[in-house]
């Protein structure tokens, strides 16, 4: 390891070395403000020094870390992701008593393990990586530990991710004992032709530990809850950084050539096609605004293996395209959850958001766009992204898939159509207290929103750093 | 330039209505009405100056819009598309004068929807990149949505979530068409393009042409509506506010019918083909359908909806029986039927708006309290029905002439849907205008304002009636290059 070494790592050391300077922030003197203050300074720096790394890429560093312009850029999207959700946490925090200061210590922590996974090369900064998200996640989701749901949530993620972290374990183990090794750069090149049972038993058994972070059927039974007891930036964290980190990791995991592989290539389209139809079907009927969320979620990432399955060197850029469409969206849509939330609970039913368009159309405007965008309506990034991954599916004759999720995406417009048409309905006799927007996280939502309309409309510029970045992973 | 400004000053004069509307509800109804005049203006102005081009296109706008998929933003007007874009502005002036005293709740928004919309349905008319035509074909569809939500009657949110999912449904399907279209072009070819000129003649297979023809004509046939598609269209007419009604009936069911004129016969000529008899049974079907439905209505805006049906059904017909004569009488039966069933959709508000109700069975005797508006009534009724020397006569007509060279069993069923559209329209008069006011209603005749309206309408219905040439002429030139485009795979096939 030398200083170029460093230089090139240097964004992972800064999240690291922040989150040490909070937490003695903490044993000095505790104050949100200052706890927030350093995260968004600590994020801005770590994105500022993916530039200087930048002139540095493609650099591997000791066998277990790529830092190429594909692990730049996902590095970046979670960056910038997180340090939104510390501005909207702000907010949302200050309202509430007790000792606020360490959700954003485990918040630096998790998104550490985010950056390490999309850099991973190897099982394990593969599994490393994953603990250390899945570990601060236990905490963050049930931060508020005497509201009955967070404990629910934070007991039912604990168990799951246990599980799942021990199947990917065993799955890593029946891998190794068959090729003998753990980069996954030697599996690619044995993947697609002959494989043994005992590698393909090993490659299944890693798919459920990351099919279980992405919340896709059939390991998508945390998701409502969890999303519905987790604190609202929790709840955005856990829907965006944490699943973007685990798609960009199975990019590189199983690149194209694996899905030559008939079998693997089954198992995803059924989970593909399975999480479309449970996430959209099953979030008709729910009556809670993150719960609905949590479904369609289930739903998106269904659609984003469509083309992850497609397999050519486009899907790369089309997945990337989406999850950043997906991340702005959800940032929105969860932010604004998170800043009408009071001191007594999330603010989530259905019901609470009646005539919110004539009380507060600022911010009822900026959840339509995000539900808009959900929907894929043009106009958004929503629409692009759901465009560029047809467009691939297309390109590969993949028509059965597109149907699905054409068919599937109607059904999912119906909820968002109802979460709109509650927006714009009548207000109540009484409504409920609304806050005020702080600053900041008017900041955020406000940019995040322009952002989505704006690439929505003319996405060339991100479409070409995309393409420039992640287009050639494979 | 001038097609972007079209556009550019609906989108603009829908954010000035939106942000002017907290000083003055008036600001926004008068910065919509100058907004939708002002294009009317500029429409006319192209119309008339129209012989100085050369080419298909009287006018057109065309740049790069998304290099990495071939995307241009381009933009042209033929006299298909400005033909459609005069009924647009024309109905547009109408919505905003019409929603003058019925709108008095969250009148800014409103506005901006409504500019919104019908920034969307002229973009539909002036698309010709396939990305851009989708991209306006789902823009119309939000702010319509908000229309009906918000500002609809009884049964608003079931109407618009059916209105919205049915579209949605078929722009979908239409879209995994349109990219498999994309990719057909670009193995045949080697290049990525959304164009529509390049698109034509794309050479493919025919079980993949019938394929994709099938997912056009999907959404088209929703939107227009064809038989077994149509079930939204009653509870989306019948529920919107009076100007939605108005540009539902009189725009959203065209851009249908544009569709299949503009992409699918064209696009698929051959499959189109297979496809006729097939669509000239539907289209029957349809006229006869609505008839009957409408007969028996007791509401009166549903039954004015169910007439669409019947009318459209004629479109249908001309378009697939793809010969001039009923080319051009579908094109005159859009325009016609836009102009008088938006006319009993302007009336039908505006009693709902004095009575308070839509049942024909708590109307009767209108005419002894109200003479001007019942005579406005009987008259969209007599031209809805096609008496001579109004629009939909022409139109109905030279469809009925059209398709008799197709089928000639076809067209003596379909001529019967006239005599049944006599029945629906002439006890829909009896039923609520004549015979003794037995519920003693009392209402206010027309206003000013409302005669202005029922007074353009009916011009316009009698110049088409009387004098249809300049519409015809208007349409030649662009009939002539869409029967060439039709032509030509034909006759290739023959050599």
């Amino acid at each position: 390891m030398n200083v170029t070494d460093i230089l090139a790592l240097l964004p992972l050391l800064l999240i690291a070395s922040t989150s040490v300077a909070v937490m003695l922030g903490i044993a000095a003197r505790r104050s949100h403000a200052l706890a927030v203050g350093l995260t968004v300074a600590g994020l801005t720096a770590a994105f500022l020094s993916i530039f200087l790394a930048a002139p540095l890429i493609p650099r591997q560093v000791t066998s277990l870390l790529a830092i190429d312009s594909y692990a730049l850029f996902y590095m970046g999207l979670i960056i910038l992701s997180a340090a939104a959700i510390a501005v909207l946490s702000y907010q949302y925090f200050e309202k509430h008593d007790g000792q606020r200061e360490e959700l954003y210590l485990l918040l630096l922590l998790a998104t550490l393990g985010c950056a390490v996974l999309v850099a991973s090369v190897h099982f394990v900064s593969f599994l490393l990586g994953l603990e250390i998200l899945s570990v601060s996640l236990y905490a963050m989701v049930a931060y508020f530990r005497d509201r009955q749901h967070a404990l629910e949530a934070g007991i039912k993620y604990l168990i799951l991710a246990s599980a799942s972290a021990a199947f990917l374990l065993f799955g890593m183990a029946l891998i190794y004992a068959d090729t003998g090794t753990m980069a996954f750069s030697q599996l690619r090149e044995l993947s697609p032709g002959g494989s043994s049972l005992m590698l393909l038993a090993g490659i299944a058994l890693t798919v459920t530990g990351i099919g279980f972070k992405l919340g896709v059927v059939p390991f998508h039974l945390w998701t409502p809850d969890v999303y519905q007891g987790s604190p609202a930036p929790v709840t955005a964290f856990v829907a965006t950084t944490s699943k973007t980190a685990m798609v960009a990791l199975l990019l590189r995991y199983l690149p194209s050539g694996a899905l030559q592989n008939r079998p693997v290539f089954w198992v995803f389209g059924i989970i593909a096609i399975a999480s479309m139809c449970v996430g959209n079907l099953l979030a008709l009927r729910q009556a809670n605004v993150k719960r609905i969320l949590a479904y369609s979620s289930i739903a998106h990432f269904g659609y984003i293996l469509v083309a992850f399955l497609a397999g050519t060197s486009a899907a790369a850029s089309a997945v990337g395209f989406y999850l950043v469409a997906y991340t702005v969206t959800s940032l929105v849509a969860f932010g604004i959850v998170t800043v009408l939330s009071g001191r007594e609970g999330d603010l989530d039913a259905l019901e609470d958001y009646r005539g919110l368009f004539w009380r507060r159309p600022v911010i009822a405007g900026m959840f339509s766009v995000a539900l808009l965008s959900l929907a894929g309506i043009p106009a958004t990034m929503g629409f692009l992204g759901k465009f560029y991954v047809l467009t691939v599916a297309a390109a590969v004759s993949a028509w059965s898939l597109m149907l699905v999720l054409a068919i599937t995406s109607v059904a999912g417009l119906f909820y968002y159509l109802r979460i709109l048409m509650t927006l714009y309905s009548a207000p109540p006799e009484r409504p409920s207290l609304i806050p005020a927007l702080a600053q900041g996280s008017a900041l955020v939502l406000g940019v995040l929103t322009i952002f989505m309309v704006c690439f929505g409309i003319y996405p060339t510029p991100l479409l070409e750093l995309i393409r420039a970045m992640i287009g050639g992973l494979n | 330039m001038i097609l972007v400004l079209l556009i550019g000053i609906l989108l603009l004069a829908g954010i000035l209505a939106g942000v002017t509307a907290r000083w003055s509800t008036r600001w926004p109804r008068w910065i919509s009405l100058a907004a939708v005049g002002l294009d009317l203006v500029l429409t006319a102005a192209i119309w008339t100056d129209r012989g100085s081009s050369a080419g298909p296109w009287f006018d057109e706008v065309d740049c790069s819009w998304v290099p990495g998929f071939g995307i241009h933003f381009h933009l042209a007007a033929d006299g298909l598309s400005l033909l459609m874009l005069i009924l647009t502005f024309f109905l547009g002036v109408i919505s905003v004068i019409t929603s003058w005293t019925e709108i008095t709740e969250r009148v800014g928004f409103f506005h901006f929807n409504l500019m919104w919309v019908l920034a969307g349905i002229a973009g539909v008319f002036l698309a010709v990149d396939l990305f851009l035509f989708y991209f306006a074909w789902e823009l119309m569809l939000v702010p319509m949505y908000f229309l009906i939500v918000i500002w609809g009657h009884e049964r608003r949110v079931y109407a618009a979530t059916k209105f919205f999912l049915f579209t949605q449904c078929g722009g979908l399907l239409m879209l995994i068409a349109i990219l498999a279209l994309y990719f057909v072009h670009h193995q045949a070819t080697g290049t990525y393009t959304f164009e529509y000129s390049e698109l034509l003649g794309t050479p493919m297979s025919p079980g993949v042409e019938l394929w994709l023809m099938l997912g056009f004509l999907v959404a088209f046939a929703v939107k227009l509506p064809v038989v077994p598609l149509h079930t939204w269209l009653p509870d989306a007419h019948t529920n919107a506010p009076t100007a939605g009604s108005v540009i539902l009936a009189g725009l959203l069911l065209k851009t249908g019918g544009y569709g299949l004129l503009r992409f699918v016969v064209p696009l698929f000529p051959r499959a189109a083909h297979e496809f006729t008899p097939a669509a000239l049974v539907l289209a029957v079907v349809g006229i006869l359908y609505g008839a009957m439905m409408a007969f028996s209505q007791t509401d009166l805006k549903r039954l004015v909806a169910y007439t669409s049906v019947s009318h459209l059904g004629f479109v249908l017909l001309g378009i697939f029986s793809w010969n001039p004569l009923a080319l051009q009488g579908a094109i005159v039966t859009m325009i016609c039927h836009g102009l008088s069933t938006g006319a009993l959709f302007v009336l039908a508000g505006g009693l709902q708006e004095r009575i308070h109700t839509r049942d024909l069975g708590r109307m009767g005797g209108i005419w002894t309290v109200a003479p001007r508006l019942s005579a406005a009534a009987l008259f969209f009724s007599l031209a809805s029905l096609g008496l001579p020397g109004m629009g939909d006569f022409v139109g109905e007509f030279l469809v009925l002439a059209g398709s008799y060279k197709v089928s000639i069993a076809l067209t003596v069923v379909a001529t019967l849907g006239i005599l049944a559209s006599t029945f629906y329209a002439l006890r829909m008069m009896q039923r609520a205008f004549f015979g003794p006011n037995t519920n003693s209603l009392q209402l206010a005749d027309l206003t000013p304002r409302e005669g202005l309206i029922v007074g353009a309408m009916v011009a316009g219905l009698l110049w088409v009636g009387l004098y249809p040439q300049p519409v015809l002429n208007t349409f030649a030139p662009a009939m002539d290059n869409l029967q060439r485009e039709v032509q030509a795979p034909a006759a290739t096939l023959r050599r």
